[in-house]
């Protein structure tokens, strides 16, 4: 009850604040605009090997690969944020009221999550006049698997800027890391295209299994293995991450 | 209201082989009654800043114990906590902020419901006057108005202790001012006050009584009055740079004087610091005619000469060897 209480408290705090900034709003609502603009022009040519012959086609397999990809960035640089708060002594701060330690570090993660799921959702949104057909009810699950995947890498990026401390190492360790992950998934070419070796070695990586369980939300096929098989591993590994990262929150800092 | 028994904290540096352990506090042990300001004064890694995170449960001690207002330090901090307020050196506030919407944060992140939250706010604005900024973003905020937010973060909830991390750091004169009227106006409504400081004037104006800390231990402790009191006599301080020479001072003009004068009887002691002997005589009004003598009898003149009560800085040179001041 104290941890929903705090858990809230932290997550109105944080999300307000960004909601003050309108640097910050119109930024992350350019980025997965640009990201559909720019990109969809090269998009029949590239998918037409995947059988999509129209737009409405190739944008069923390249929004969801835009949803991973924002899902795994977005979270990954979650720990930007922590660093800056823990050197401007907010953190500090609150760790000197009775508050609770995990609602410190799951409102701030949670206000991320909604953050990449309005993206998410902006995303799809602009896809429709494209062309972009999707059933409800998948939507619906394709964003709780996006929600888990957000909520994964921002743990991730926080049990990293905790060991690491310094924003610099951090940037440089995400940006290495987040590059071959989302490629590996299929973020934005799908792993069919890829030799048996890259997809034998993409088996291990949760991302992948996301995005084909939300490929096939998209393009129709919720009862396909992948999606139960997906949202399973990501859910699983969600909730290990923020259990590991609450724990690690409270041995380096508390 | 704060009983601390060999108060310890080490820290690792680097990793692995090349790791060195560093000994921040080495047991420290000090009283403070409910009601007083309590003052912290060492120069910068003395320990003072580790010392004031172990007490307000931010570090966990590697050994000794605390209680604070009546709960204990290490087995419940949850209690320790709804007891005390923190100002850090660090701000602590969200800079796109602003300081009625941190007041009530802070209420509630002490569990207060909304509606007192608010209340308390507002009692605070009014209390710190802060009425003039509480609405704009905590980044247009002058250093001292700042000070002053922080400060009323602090003590929202009404705390017993108050801890307060080296709390006129960086501030103009008329503000440090400012602060140490708010700190006394806390004291006199009953709050017990912990402080930390490098400030010598600091320690002196504001404290009911200090600590001295260097090399993570305590070197002494009492009121201002009686830690100055321990050094008898008088302080004679003498500049070895001539007054043409624009602060040039030739070293061994400057030893050779302290070992002629430390040989004079009327002398206690004498240290050098840069260019300069401080010497401590039981009466500056005798000493100073016959050290003049002794100095230009051996063809030495002075720049300048200045006789003083004992200041902290004595006391703290006396305890250490070394100056505070730089």
């Amino acid at each position: 009850m104290k941890l929903l209480r705090d858990t809230w408290l932290i997550y109105q705090q944080e999300s307000s604040l960004l909601l003050r900034s309108k640097t910050m709003i119109l930024f992350s609502l350019a980025q997965p605009i640009s990201y559909l603009v720019l990109f969809a022009p090269f998009l029949k040519t590239t998918l037409a090997g995947q059988g999509a012959d129209s737009y409405a086609a190739a944008y069923r397999i390249y929004v969801p690969g835009l949803l991973v990809a924002m899902g795994l960035f977005g979270g990954l640089f979650a720990g930007y944020g922590l660093l800056q708060a823990i050197r401007a002594g907010i953190i500090e701060r609150c760790r000197v009221t009775p508050i609770s330690r995990i609602g410190l570090l799951l409102g701030r993660a949670l206000m991320h999550v909604t953050l990449i799921l309005s993206q998410g959702v902006i995303i799809t949104l602009a896809a429709i006049p494209l062309g972009l057909r999707v059933q409800p009810l998948a939507l619906l699950a394709a964003y709780g698997m996006l929600a888990m995947m957000a909520l994964m890498a921002t743990s991730i990026s926080y049990d990293l800027a905790l060991m690491v401390r310094d924003q610099n190492t951090l940037g440089m360790m995400v940006q290495t890391t987040s590059q071959p992950i989302s490629l590996l998934a299929g973020v934005l070419i799908p792993l069919s295209l890829a030799p048996l070796w890259i997809q034998i070695v993409a088996l291990g990586n949760p991302f992948a299994w996301a995005t084909d369980g939300i490929r096939a939300l998209f393009t129709g096929h919720p009862g396909d293995d992948v999606v139960w098989q997906g949202a399973l591993i990501i859910t699983a590994l969600a909730a290990i991450s923020v259990v590991l990262s609450s724990k690690l929150f409270n041995r380096k800092i508390a | 209201m704060i009983e601390a028994t060999g108060l310890r904290k080490t820290y690792q540096r680097g990793h692995g082989r090349k790791a060195t352990t560093v000994e921040a506090v080495r047991g420290v042990d000090f009283a403070v009654e409910r009601g007083e300001i309590f003052g912290f004064l060492g120069p910068n890694g003395a320990g003072k800043s580790t010392t004031l995170r172990m007490l307000s449960t931010l570090l966990r001690p590697d050994g000794g114990e605390a209680r604070i207002a009546g709960a204990d330090l290490l087995r419940d901090p949850a209690k320790v906590r709804n007891n005390i307020g923190y100002v850090g050196q660090a701000s602590g506030t969200y800079e796109q902020s602003n300081a009625r919407r941190e007041l009530v944060l802070q209420a509630r992140m002490h569990g207060l419901p909304k509606s007192t939250a608010l209340t308390l706010c507002e009692a605070a604005v009014k209390a710190f006057q802060l009425g003039d900024f509480a609405d704009r973003e905590i980044k247009t905020y002058s250093g001292g108005q700042r000070r002053r937010l922080d400060i009323a973060l602090g003590v929202i909830h009404s705390p017993k202790v108050m801890f307060l991390d080296e709390p006129t750091a960086g501030l103009d004169p008329p503000s440090r001012a400012r602060m140490w009227q708010e700190v006394r106006r806390l004291r006199d409504e009953g709050m017990t006050i912990f402080l930390t400081t490098h400030y010598l004037d600091e320690a002196d104006a504001l404290c009911d009584r200090i600590s001295i800390i260097d090399g993570g231990l305590i070197v002494a402790e009492g009121t201002p009055t009686a830690l100055k009191r321990e050094i008898s006599g008088d302080v004679v301080v003498l500049d070895m740079a001539a007054a043409d020479t624009a602060g040039v001072v030739d070293p061994n003009l400057v030893m050779e004087a302290e070992k002629l004068l430390g040989e004079e009887p009327y002398v206690s002691s004498t240290e050098v610091i840069d260019g300069t002997i401080r010497m401590y005589v039981d009466s500056s009004a005798t000493a100073i005619p016959h050290l003049m003598r002794t100095l230009l009898d051996n063809g030495i003149d002075p720049g300048s000469v200045e006789a003083r009560r004992p200041s902290l800085d004595d006391v703290f040179l006396a305890k250490t060897g070394r100056s505070l001041e730089e």
